[in-house]
């Protein structure tokens, strides 16, 4: 156990609430930034934690503010992106709300550090439920002076506006986010240039991920050295989980980077093991975009070390033998599970996110998911497999944004490692239909 | 000033310039095919990906390859950058999936297709595509609309290349016209079937790459090799009046804007020029107009290139027919 750094506190009734989060060592980190350290020396701190993007890239987040064209004389923005609509992935939501000052507080110091006065939220239409609470804790931070005009009366301004997008994924990616903020289509843009020189309304702007920005009021507390102590290598810090499929503990967890995969899957802290007492057949760890892995890969690397949950053990063997630690979407799957009807079902989501703007993700993911369906419906041929493979490969790197990225490789690896399951399917689809029919009508009852 | 090397032909140009713009100063061959960006619209580009090259050499300062292939259109030269166009393999290979995503749900209509013979995706498939296709899927269908009285729009064809949305931004000046919907089942449309009546609205027709817009005065009256384009003007308070007639003995049988090399419109003509000027008396012909084009139209009957190309095109990709 990591200890709870972002999680903490989150099991004291009413800590959603300003009194209680306050009573409770909140904003002690604003205070300490705003009154004792520089911009500059925020920054140092950050880039000190090793702390990196916990949107899905990983990117270290002190590279990335440094990257930010402090030279223009435009203003200056921080997006924090909630759009968290990635299949797997619903850990923003719990930490925004359970802890929504938890977040406010990092984007406080985050824009101090910045140089940001305005600050937006985007978040995910669907989740209509969270703006009430986020506007809320605002409203309270206002109130007790932490927004607003000449915050705990130093120069530093900030107001902080939530934003919440339609109800599309393609708008988590950060220049798709910034089309929406400005009441556009959500198709990503062309880069360059990037965000940090032209960014929201053609200025420079910063877009983190929640989690990301959540994390910066405990390294500001704890200071920068002290949270890269923690982890592993260059996964610095705690990350969040969540957990879901066949275990026993479905959940959002708060683990320490570098715990084995293991004791993640079996600990009775964490999932507690695989429901109904099956065995492990895959796992998809990092949201639905990134490759999947049988048992044997996600428990040891080809090397025959232990997997661990980090930035670098989950890619150890690239693609051929690895996956991503990617958005912390951790999901299971049991020996029962059809691999196929699951890639089709991810095919479906990403052929419906599409934006359609560049063709080969446009055309690309329709294509599949139709190769797909039929595999999974009794009706393919042993080289829709291998057709399979080929519009993949030719997706991959071809697009514009990742998405197409994203849509390719859950195909890719899925076929990499269960290429035995198409083929069944394709051999004997009467057979595996009257699996499947079993196996749904049981979970009916 | 920026050196480049494109399919080892070096061009020296000014920073800020895209690989395809240095690659047009080249001329011939080194140029890669461009089905979205259109020099004329602001934020074209980017979109199609029949553009992407290699870029092996990211500048002189950095001699790192770029990582993945890069949309040629968007993506700025530096100083002493090596670029590989028909020169590398994976741009070839990665060009031929293109089309083939492009041609995907193209219903291939071209024997119906008022567009064919001058259009580019047809120009592209000769050119970069495969005999056949992979896919046994049912294509995408849409119904036919209007988009005013004026423009047919075939869905079907489009190959959402976003020209005529750009076009319609930037040229009208309220714009009831862009895509809706997302993914594969994308299309373009009129806010609620409102017509679109700027009186440039026209050009939206010759910025299509395909046979998606199509003009309703022109529609199925001629296949485009039996006419004659002739360069002709007029005096017209709205546009340079600047046209080419499409005339068949002493007839007009179309007018539309004079394109370049490239397939893009020298200048944007209004629709009275396009649509209702139809009778000679209206013009003063110029004379012929030279189409350099490897398309259907120039090759019977019009003059032929000289042979430019330099570099020793890969196997498997056609002889320019130029
Ligand atoms: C299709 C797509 C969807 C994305 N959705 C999200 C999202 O919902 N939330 C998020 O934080 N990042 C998302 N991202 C990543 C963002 O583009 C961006 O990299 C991230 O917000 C940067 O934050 P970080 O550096 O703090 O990780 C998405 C990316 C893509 C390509
Ligand atoms: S990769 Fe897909 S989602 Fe991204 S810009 Fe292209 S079409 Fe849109
Ligand atoms: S209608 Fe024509 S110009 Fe418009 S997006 Fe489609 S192909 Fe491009
Ligand atoms: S012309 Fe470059 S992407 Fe279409």
């Amino acid at each position: 156990m990591g200890g709870k750094i972002l999680l903490a506190g989150i099991e004291i009734p009413g800590i959603r609430g300003f009194d209680v989060y306050r009573a409770n060592g909140g904003y002690a980190a604003v205070e300490k930034a705003l009154r004792e350290m520089t911009p500059a020396q925020v920054n140092a701190e950050v880039t000190r934690s090793g702390l990196r993007g916990r949107g899905g890239a990983g990117f270290p987040t002190g590279l990335k503010w440094s990257f930010l064209d402090r030279k223009s004389d435009k203003p200056r923005y921080l997006i924090c992106n909630a759009d968290e609509s990635e299949p797997g992935t619903f850990k923003d939501r719990y930490l925004m709300h359970h802890l929504p000052h938890r977040l406010i507080e990092g984007l406080i110091i985050s824009s101090f550090a910045l140089g940001v006065k305005t600050c937006y939220i985007y978040i995910r239409g669907e989740f209509k439920y969270l703006v009430g609470v986020l506007e809320k804790a605002i409203a309270e931070a206002h109130h007790h002076g932490y927004l607003g005009e000449h915050i705990l009366k130093t120069d530093f301004s900030l107001n902080i506006y939530v934003h919440p997008g339609a109800g599309a994924y393609i708008c988590g990616e950060e220049t798709a986010l910034l089309e929406s903020l400005e009441g556009k289509r959500g198709n990503p843009r062309i880069k360059p240039p990037f965000p940090a020189f032209k960014g929201l309304y053609g200025c420079p702007t910063v877009v983190n991920n929640v989690e990301t920005l959540a994390t910066v009021g405990p390294i500001i507390g704890m200071g920068g050295e002290e949270y890269s102590k923690l982890g592993k290598g260059k996964s610095t810090g705690t990350k969040l989980i969540s957990a879901c499929g066949n275990i026993n503990n479905p959940g959002v967890y708060e683990i320490e980077l570098g715990l084995p995969v293991e004791d993640f899957i079996y600990a009775p802290e964490y999932c507690n093991g695989i429901a109904n007492d099956k065995y492990l057949k895959a796992v998809i760890p990092g949201g639905s975009s990134v490759p999947i892995l049988p048992a044997d890969l996600i428990l040891s690397t080809a090397k025959g070390e232990k997997r661990l949950m980090s930035y670098e053990s989950l890619s150890e063997g690239d693609f051929l033998t690895g996956t991503m630690l990617g958005s912390g979407g951790f999901i299971v799957f049991d020996e029962d599970a059809c691999i196929v009807r699951n890639t089709w079902n991810l095919a479906h989501f990403y052929r419906h996110e599409s934006c359609g703007q560049c063709s080969p993700c446009r055309e690309g993911t329709g294509w599949m998911e139709k190769v797909l369906y039929k595999i999974e419906h009794g009706q393919g041929k042993m080289s829709d497999i291998d057709l399979l493979v080929r519009i993949s490969k030719n997706i991959e790197g071809n697009t514009i944004c990742p998405l197409g990225d994203a849509a390719a490789w859950p195909v890719a690896s899925a076929i990499r490692h269960f290429r035995h399951e198409f083929e069944e399917h394709v051999l004997h689809p009467a057979e595996v239909l009257e699996k499947e029919r079993r196996l749904s009508a049981s979970f009916a009852v | 000033m920026f050196k480049v090397t494109i399919d080892n032909q070096q061009v020296d140009v000014e920073e800020g310039t895209t690989i395809l713009q240095a690659a047009r100063m080249i001329g011939g061959k080194v140029v890669p095919p461009a089905m979205c960006y259109y020099s004329k619209l602001r934020g074209s580009g980017g979109k199609c990906r029949t553009c992407l090259v290699k870029v092996a050499q990211s500048s002189a300062k950095d001699p790192r390859p770029m990582p993945k292939l890069v949309a040629s259109c968007s993506t700025p030269v530096q100083d002493g950058m090596v670029v590989q166009n028909l020169t590398s393999p994976e741009v070839v290979e990665a060009r031929k999936a293109i089309v083939e995503f492009l041609l995907l749900n193209h219903p291939l209509d071209c024997p119906v297709c008022d567009q064919a013979g001058e259009c580019d995706l047809q120009d592209l498939s000769f050119r970069y595509g495969m005999e056949e296709t992979g896919s046994e899927e049912d294509r995408r269908e849409f119904p036919v609309t209007d988009i005013g009285d004026k423009i047919k729009l075939h869905m079907n064809r489009c190959i959402l290349c976003y020209r005529c949305v750009y076009t319609a931004d930037q040229l009208t000046d309220k714009r009831l016209h862009g895509v809706l919907y997302r993914g594969d089942v994308s299309e373009i449309g009129t806010f609620i079937q409102q017509a679109v009546t700027n009186n440039f609205s026209g050009n939206m027709i010759d910025v299509c790459p395909v046979g998606a817009l199509t003009d309703k005065t022109f529609r199925f009256k001629s296949r485009v090799w039996f006419l004659n384009p002739m360069n002709a003007h007029r005096d017209c308070p709205s546009c340079s009046g600047n046209v080419t007639a499409w005339m068949f003995g002493n007839e007009i049988y179309r007018v539309t804007g004079r394109k370049n090399q490239y397939g893009e419109l020298e200048e944007f003509i209004c629709n009275e020029c396009r649509f209702e000027k139809k009778d000679p008396g209206d013009w003063v012909i110029e004379g012929p107009r030279h189409i350099k084009r490897q398309s259907v139209i120039s090759a019977n009957h019009y003059e032929r290139m000289k042979k430019q190309s330099v570099i020793k095109p890969i196997e498997g990709i056609m002889e320019d027919p130029e």
